[in-house]
C-alpha cells in the first residue's frame, strides 16, 4: 500500500523521492541549516547529476540519498519505502542491498585484489563463496576488466581502479548507483572513459545519480539538478533539442 | 557462523600486513603466558616433590616420641628418657579401635663392615610392621620376620645405598656383615625409597630385628622400653580419631594428669607435611599471580595497538559500512583480530614457557611439572585478555559514524 501511495504521475514508483526533506547540523552554539526542504523524484533508469558549489548541500543531499545520514525533517523513500527511523544497521543493510557507491578517490580496499573488492558488498550481504565470485567476475566484464581480476588495488591505474569501484557498487544488483565526484581525480581522458561506462550502465537501465562540479561531466546527464544554499535552484532534462526545464510538483 | 569465519579472513589478513607490528604486540602476551608457565611449573614442580615424599613416608601416620624429663628440677631435651615401652605397643593395639598398626623401633649409628669396606650408617631395631607401616617393599630377600625379633636373631635386612656403597654390583643376601664387630646375616635388601621430607637418604638405612639392636648393638639402660612408635591409622578419616585415642590410653597409661607433665609426644607426620605442601601450593599460586600481571601489561599493550589500528584504518572501516557491514560485522573483525593476537602469543607463549621449564629443571636442578591444566588455564586467560583488551578498541571501530569514516584522511 505504501508504495501506491508514493506513485507518481507516469504511474510507477520513483527510485527515489525526497519531500521536503531538510538538514540542519548542530555545532556547539551554531545551527547550521544545510538543506531547506528539498523535494525531488529521481524515476528508475534515470541518470541524474547534481551540480552546485561547495557548501550548496549537495553532498549532504548525497549522504542522505546514500543512507549514510538521515533527514532532521521531511521524506525520504527510496524504492516507495521510507527509511525514516531506520537504525543503523537497517540503513546498513538497505545500503548494502540497494544502494551503489563510487567515490571520488575510490576508496577501494589496499592490498586487496580487484575480485576481492568486488566481492564485499556480497561478503556482508551473505551470499555464498561461488555465486559470489561469478556476480563479482560479472561485474569486472561490465566494466572491462575481467582481465584485472586477480591484480591488487595499488597495482592498477586511477581508471582501473575507479572501473573497479564501479564493479564494486553493481555487483549487488542496486536501485541505484551514487557516484561522489567519480572523475574528480582522474584526467580529462581517462574521466571520459569513466563517464563512457556510466553511459552505458545507463542505456542498460540503471539508476545512477552522479554529484560533480564540472559542466562537461554533468552534460554526460540525462538531468541536471543545481544546488544552491541548501536548495534547488535549477532542474533541466536533456531532450532532443537541449536542456528543458523540468516541470516540478 | 558465516560473519565468525569472514571476521577470521580479514583479521588473519591484517595481522600478516603488518608482520612486525603483529609480533611486536603479541611479545607482551608471549612473555606474559611464557611467565605464568614457568612460574607454575616450578611451583607445581615443588609441591609435586613434597607430595611424592608424603606419600614415600607411608600414609596416615603419627610418630609418638618420649616426652622431656625433669630430673632434679633439669629439664633435658624430648626423647632424652625413654619412657614409652613394649606394654604400650601392646596396649595401643589390642585398645585403639582406630589405629591399623603399631610399630615400635629403636634408632642408633653404628659401623657397617663388609669385606674391605665400611660404611658408617643408621641402624634402626624394627618389628616386621614397620615394612607395612612405611609402605616399603624388599627389593630382594626377605623381611624381618617375628621369629627374628622373637629370638633376637642377627639377621638384618640393608637399605639400597648401603647395599649399593658394601657390596656394589654382588648380591648382599646371605652374606655377613659386622656392626659393632657383631656378625648379622644379610636377609634382604630394600626397595629404594628416595629422599626423606627433611632431605635425608632414606636408603642410608639398616633394618634389624628390635630385640637384636637394644641387647647387642645400641644397649640400653632401660630394657623394655622402646625409641619411638610410628602408629598407622586405619585411614584418613579416623587419623585425627587415632590421635586422640593414642593420646588417650598413653595418658592414662602413663598417669599423666595436673600434677604430672605428659612424658611423651605425638605428631601427626601426614598434617605437617601436607602443611608443607600447602606453602609450596601458596607459593606457586603467588609466581602465577606474579607472573599474570606481566598478561596484564601485555594486554593493554594489545588494547593500544588495536586502538592505533582502528584509527589508522578508519578510512577502511568507514568503506566497508558504506558497503554495508553493520556493526556487528566491524566489533566482530576488530575483536577477532585481537583475539588471535593473544591466541597466537598465548600458543607461542606456551612453548616458550614449556622449554623455560625445561631449562630451568636442567640448569638449576630444580624440578618443574607442567599440568595440563596451568596450559589450559593460560590459553583460556590469553583469549579472555584478547576480549577483554580487544572489546574497546573494536567497540569504537564499530560506533564509528561511516560519513567522518570515509571523510578521515
Amino acid at each position: 500500500m505504501e508504495a501506491a501511495e508514493s506513485l507518481n504521475s507516469a504511474g510507477t514508483v520513483p527510485v527515489v523521492s525526497l519531500t521536503r526533506v531538510s538538514k540542519v547540523f548542530v555545532m556547539g552554539e551554531e545551527r547550521v541549516e544545510a538543506l531547506k526542504g528539498i523535494t525531488l523524484e529521481v524515476a528508475g533508469g534515470d541518470f541524474l547529476a547534481i551540480m552546485g558549489s561547495s557548501g550548496s548541500g549537495k553532498s549532504t543531499c548525497m549522504h542522505i540519498l546514500g543512507c549514510l545520514d538521515t533527514p532532521s525533517g521531511g521524506e525520504y523513500r527510496l524504492e516507495g519505502v521510507s527509511v525514516e527511523g531506520m537504525s543503523r544497521n537497517q540503513l546498513a543493510e538497505v545500503r548494502n542491498k540497494k544502494l551503489g557507491f563510487v567515490f571520488q578517490g575510490f576508496n577501494l580496499l589496499t592490498r586487496t585484489s580487484a575480485l576481492e573488492n568486488v566481492e564485499l558488498p556480497l561478503i556482508y550481504a551473505g551470499v555464498g563463496a561461488q555465486e559470489r565470485r561469478q556476480k563479482a567476475l560479472d561485474a569486472l566484464a561490465m566494466v572491462g576488466l575481467a582481465q584485472r581480476a586477480g591484480h591488487y588495488s595499488n597495482q592498477l591505474s586511477g581508471g582501473q581502479q575507479q572501473r573497479v569501484a564501479i564493479a564494486r557498487a553493481l555487483a549487488n544488483d542496486p536501485a541505484l548507483i551514487l557516484a561522489d565526484e567519480p572523475t574528480g581525480n582522474l584526467d580529462s581522458k581517462t574521466s571520459e572513459e569513466i563517464m563512457a561506462i556510466f553511459e552505458q550502465l545507463h542505456l542498460k537501465g540503471i539508476t545512477i545519480i552522479m554529484v560533480t562540479h564540472e559542466a562537461d561531466v554533468a552534460a554526460h546527464a540525462r538531468r541536471v539538478v543545481i544546488f544552491k544554499d541548501g536548495r534547488i535552484v535549477d532542474d533541466r532534462r536533456r531532450d532532443q533539442g537541449g536542456w528543458a526545464p523540468m516541470v516540478r510538483p | 557462523m558465516m560473519d565468525l569465519l569472514l571476521a577470521l579472513k580479514i583479521a588473519l589478513r591484517a595481522l600478516a600486513v603488518n608482520k612486525m607490528r603483529s609480533f611486536l604486540t603479541m611479545l607482551g602476551i608471549i612473555i606474559g603466558i611464557g611467565a605464568v608457565i614457568v612460574m607454575i611449573a616450578i611451583g607445581s614442580g615443588a609441591s609435586q616433590v613434597i607430595a611424592d615424599q608424603i606419600a614415600s613416608m607411608g600414609s596416615n601416620l603419627l610418630l609418638v616420641v618420649p616426652g622431656s624429663a625433669l630430673s632434679g628440677g633439669l629439664r633435658s631435651g624430648a626423647g632424652t628418657v625413654p619412657t614409652l615401652t613394649y606394654d604400650d605397643v601392646k596396649a595401643i593395639r589390642n585398645e585403639c579401635p582406630s589405629v591399623e598398626r603399631v610399630a615400635p623401633t629403636v634408632r642408633g649409628s653404628a659401623q657397617v663392615v663388609y669385606g674391605n669396606m665400611n660404611w658408617s650408617t643408621v641402624i634402626q631395631g624394627n618389628t616386621p610392621e614397620m615394612l607395612d607401616v612405611r609402605e616399603w617393599t624388599v627389593a630382594e630377600g626377605r623381611g624381618l620376620s617375628a621369629h627374628d625379633v622373637d629370638g633376637a636373631l642377627k639377621n638384618c635386612l640393608l637399605g639400597a645405598s648401603v647395599a649399593e656403597v658394601l657390596f656394589g654390583s654382588e648380591s648382599p643376601v646371605g652374606k655377613i656383615v659386622r656392626i659393632k664387630q657383631v656378625p648379622f646375616t644379610v636377609v634382604g635388601v630394600l626397595e629404594r625409597k628416595g629422599q626423606s621430607p627433611r632431605g635425608e637418604d632414606q636408603d642410608d638405612v639398616v633394618f634389624v630385628p628390635i630385640t637384636t639392636a637394644q641387647r647387642k648393638i645400641l644397649g640400653s639402660p632401660f630394657p623394655n622400653t622402646v625409641g619411638a612408635l610410628l602408629i598407622q591409622a586405619k585411614s584418613e578419616e579416623v587419623l585425627s580419631q587415632a590421635e586422640e585415642e593414642v593420646t588417650a590410653l598413653l595418658d592414662q597409661r602413663h598417669r599423666i594428669g595436673p600434677s604430672r607433665d605428659r612424658d611423651f609426644i605425638l605428631r601427626n607426620l601426614t598434617e605437617i607435611l601436607a602443611v608443607s605442601q600447602q606453602s609450596a601450593q601458596v607459593m606457586s599460586l603467588l609466581l602465577g599471580a606474579v607472573a599474570s600481571i606481566s598478561l596484564v601489561v601485555g594486554g593493554i599493550g594489545i588494547m593500544n595497538i588495536m586502538l592505533v589500528s582502528v584509527t589508522e584504518r578508519t578510512r577502511e572501516i568507514g568503506i566497508r559500512m558504506a558497503i554495508g557491514a553493520k556493526q556487528r560485522n566491524i566489533l566482530l573483525q576488530f575483536l577477532t583480530e585481537a583475539v588471535l593476537l593473544t591466541l597466537f602469543g598465548g600458543i607461542i607463549g606456551m612453548l616458550l614457557g614449556m622449554a623455560g621449564s625445561y631449562v630451568v629443571a636442567k640448569l638449576f636442578e630444580w624440578p618443574t611439572l607442567i599440568s595440563h591444566q596451568a596450559i589450559l588455564v593460560a590459553f583460556a586467560f590469553s583469549a579472555v585478555v584478547g576480549v577483554f583488551f580487544g572489546f574497546y578498541p573494536a567497540r569504537t571501530a564499530a560506533r564509528l559514524n561511516p560519513i567522518d569514516a570515509l571523510r578521515y584522511e
